[in-house]
């Protein structure tokens, strides 16, 4: 459509189009986090409206804080995310570095044997990582679901930054060859402050999902100790479905980090899907 | 220092490069997938394990109790699949079009609205939706009484004729985002000499969407169906978190991943049982294997990719 063309009424159905699906999007999270706020009564009287004074109440984030040990769950959740981050930047980069540097026999069959994984869920295999993590202790440890996400991850970070890797300049590389680098030295400080973007949106595609999983942490790590926060709030709203107040506490306090995690890198990952990365 | 004339010599670097990553991959990916495969060929007798062979799948197609289990599950599944291919694609490519017109302002706030409820858990988007549709807390049956439309109000996520496809929109709801910013992607990369050509030959507005721009990201649809066939088919958070491990109601939900979780772990009475959770596993592995190659062989080769 040409700049002429375009009429308004084109552009007022648009917009009206968009308003709609954004309410759409937006409608479950806003009436959850606002009756979150509100007595019970309120919650059943009027729960459409925003809390005033009389309805106002923090009830529901009293029950949630004394019953849950949320602070622990967010704490493993972090530690399960930033450990299992730092391992698939670190040993994706290394791989995907060794495979587009270096002609060697195998480079392709190996290229391909890790890309295996972008398109087989690891999932299929949980009985036998079940089985693996009871005999070498992991179970119930927050270890056990590092290694699985790492493993999960490592495909498509090293598909995605090999990709990076063939473009950072060979004359450079060779330059620091020549001033006697090691490889090592080569990769970790020339190669690797040069696909800094790459590793973010490697990072960012990876971080939510991780964050999110309900399966791994149900299966390999229920206990109270190594509870995620997304395993703890799934528990305790199960426990205390009939409080109303707390189920909607709990809910708004499981939104909010991940919300808080989006409008730091919403543009780094929007950046990241537009960028056609992920092909 | 490497002398300049390089000797065929063992380059341990390169080891060194990919050593961590592909042990771990092996170890926690590879390995357990191929050992999943080979338990369903086992069983448990008393304490020991014992090989029986195909006996396991048998079972599963061929006993009256499980195979009714397995084909609801699998039936249940595809009409999941469908729900995502049929709703959530259009909407999906719909949106990015609007989204991808010029000069529209407001884009990067629509698009970055749209896609929230992507990064929400299942366990949020599954108890959040339960709630607003509950007939407890009714605003569900208030919002249809205010468009005069309450007779079309039922516990949806209650009823066996309907559950399943309320979970179905209700994750399209959730993941439409995705469809939307792949396309938007493939979208922008149409350049511009393009549509200007289809202009000079009359081609403008909706038919310039209909016959040019759309063909040109059929790829990135393709892309898009098969992703969300991998996804669907171990889907699993979702229904758990809503209905819990049966599925309910009656196993109207039940999926594949459902099922297997089921059979793994057992509920209420039943025990559980790796052996013919494998076999179940075992089964998905083969479904997606057979969705990935069909698109590999099937779809893709036929799209043509257009470099620009």
């Amino acid at each position: 459509m040409s700049k002429a063309r375009q009429s308004t009424g084109a552009t007022i159905a648009a917009h009206a189009v968009l308003i709609v699906y954004t309410i759409i999007a937006l409608f479950p999270v806003f009436v959850i986090v606002i009756n979150s706020f509100k007595t019970r009564q309120a919650i059943f009287r009027e729960p459409l409206t925003l809390p005033d004074s009389d309805s106002f109440s923090l009830i529901g984030y009293q029950t949630v804080l004394k019953q849950g040990d949320f602070f622990l769950y967010f704490q493993n959740s972090m530690i399960v995310t930033v450990g299992s981050l730092f391992f698939i930047l670190l040993f994706g980069a290394m791989a995907a570095f060794a495979l587009a540097e270096y002609r060697f026999r195998g480079n392709m069959l190996m290229g391909l044997y890790l890309a295996l994984g972008i398109m087989i869920p690891i999932r299929i295999g949980t009985v036998a990582i079940l089985e693996m993590m009871v005999q070498t202790g992991l179970v119930n440890t927050l270890w056990a679901l590092i290694l699985v996400y790492t493993a999960q991850g490592l495909p498509l970070a090293v598909f995605i930054l090999s990709a990076f890797m063939k473009q950072v300049s060979d004359d450079l590389k060779n330059a620091g060859r020549i001033d006697g680098l090691s490889e090592y030295k080569i990769f970790f400080r020339l190669v690797l402050p040069l696909v800094r973007p790459a590793m973010a949106t490697v990072a960012v595609f990876n971080m939510i999902p991780i964050w999110n999983d309900l399966w791994f942490p149900l299966i390999l790590a229920p206990s109270e100790q190594t509870k995620t926060l997304t395993l703890g709030s799934q528990v305790f709203i199960g426990q205390f479905v009939t409080d109303w107040n707390a189920v909607l506490s709990a809910l708004s306090l499981a939104i909010l980090p991940v919300m808080a995690l989006y409008v730091v890198f919403s543009r780094q990952l929007i950046r990241g899907i537009t960028s056609g990365a992920v092909k | 220092m490497p002398s300049p004339i390089r000797k065929p010599q063992i380059r341990w670097h390169i080891a060194v490069f990919l050593a961590p990553a592909v042990l771990v991959y092996t170890a926690v990916m590879i390995y357990p997938l191929f050992n999943t495969l080979r338990l369903s060929l086992y069983t448990e007798v008393g304490q020991e394990r014992i090989f029986v062979g195909l006996e396991n799948f048998r079972t599963l197609f061929g006993d009256a109790n499980w195979s009714r289990q397995f084909w609801n599950a699998l039936g249940n599944n595809f009409w999941f699949f469908a729900i995502h291919m049929l709703v959530q694609n259009p909407i999906g490519v719909a949106l990015a079009a609007i989204l991808s017109s010029p000069r529209l302002r407001f884009s990067n706030f629509y698009r970055s609205a749209i896609f929230i409820p992507t990064i929400l858990s299942f366990v949020i988007v599954g108890f959040a939706w339960k709630l607003i549709l509950s007939p407890i807390w009714g605003i569900a049956p208030s919002m249809l009484d205010a468009i005069g439309l309450k007779s079309l109000y039922a516990p949806w996520l209650g009823r066996e004729a309907y559950a399943l496809t309320t979970l179905s929109l209700v994750s399209v709801w959730q993941f439409v985002g995705i469809p939307m910013m792949l396309i938007y992607a493939a979208l922008l990369s149409i350049p511009d000499e393009i549509l200007e050509a289809g202009e000079c030959d009359g081609i403008t507005g909706m038919a310039a969407f209909w016959k040019i721009k759309l063909p040109l990201v059929l790829p990135s649809i393709g892309i898009i169906s098969i992703l969300t066939f991998v996804a669907n088919f171990n889907a699993f958070d979702l229904i758990y978190a809503a209905q819990g491990a049966l599925a309910g109601p009656d196993f109207s939900t039940d999926i594949l991943g459902t099922f297997m979780y089921r059979t793994f772990f057992g509920f209420q009475l039943q025990l559980g049982d790796p052996h013919m959770g494998s076999a179940i596993a075992s089964a998905m592995f083969g479904i997606i294997l057979i969705g990935v190659c069909l698109y590999l062989f099937g779809i893709q080769r036929r799209l043509r990719n257009y470099q620009f």
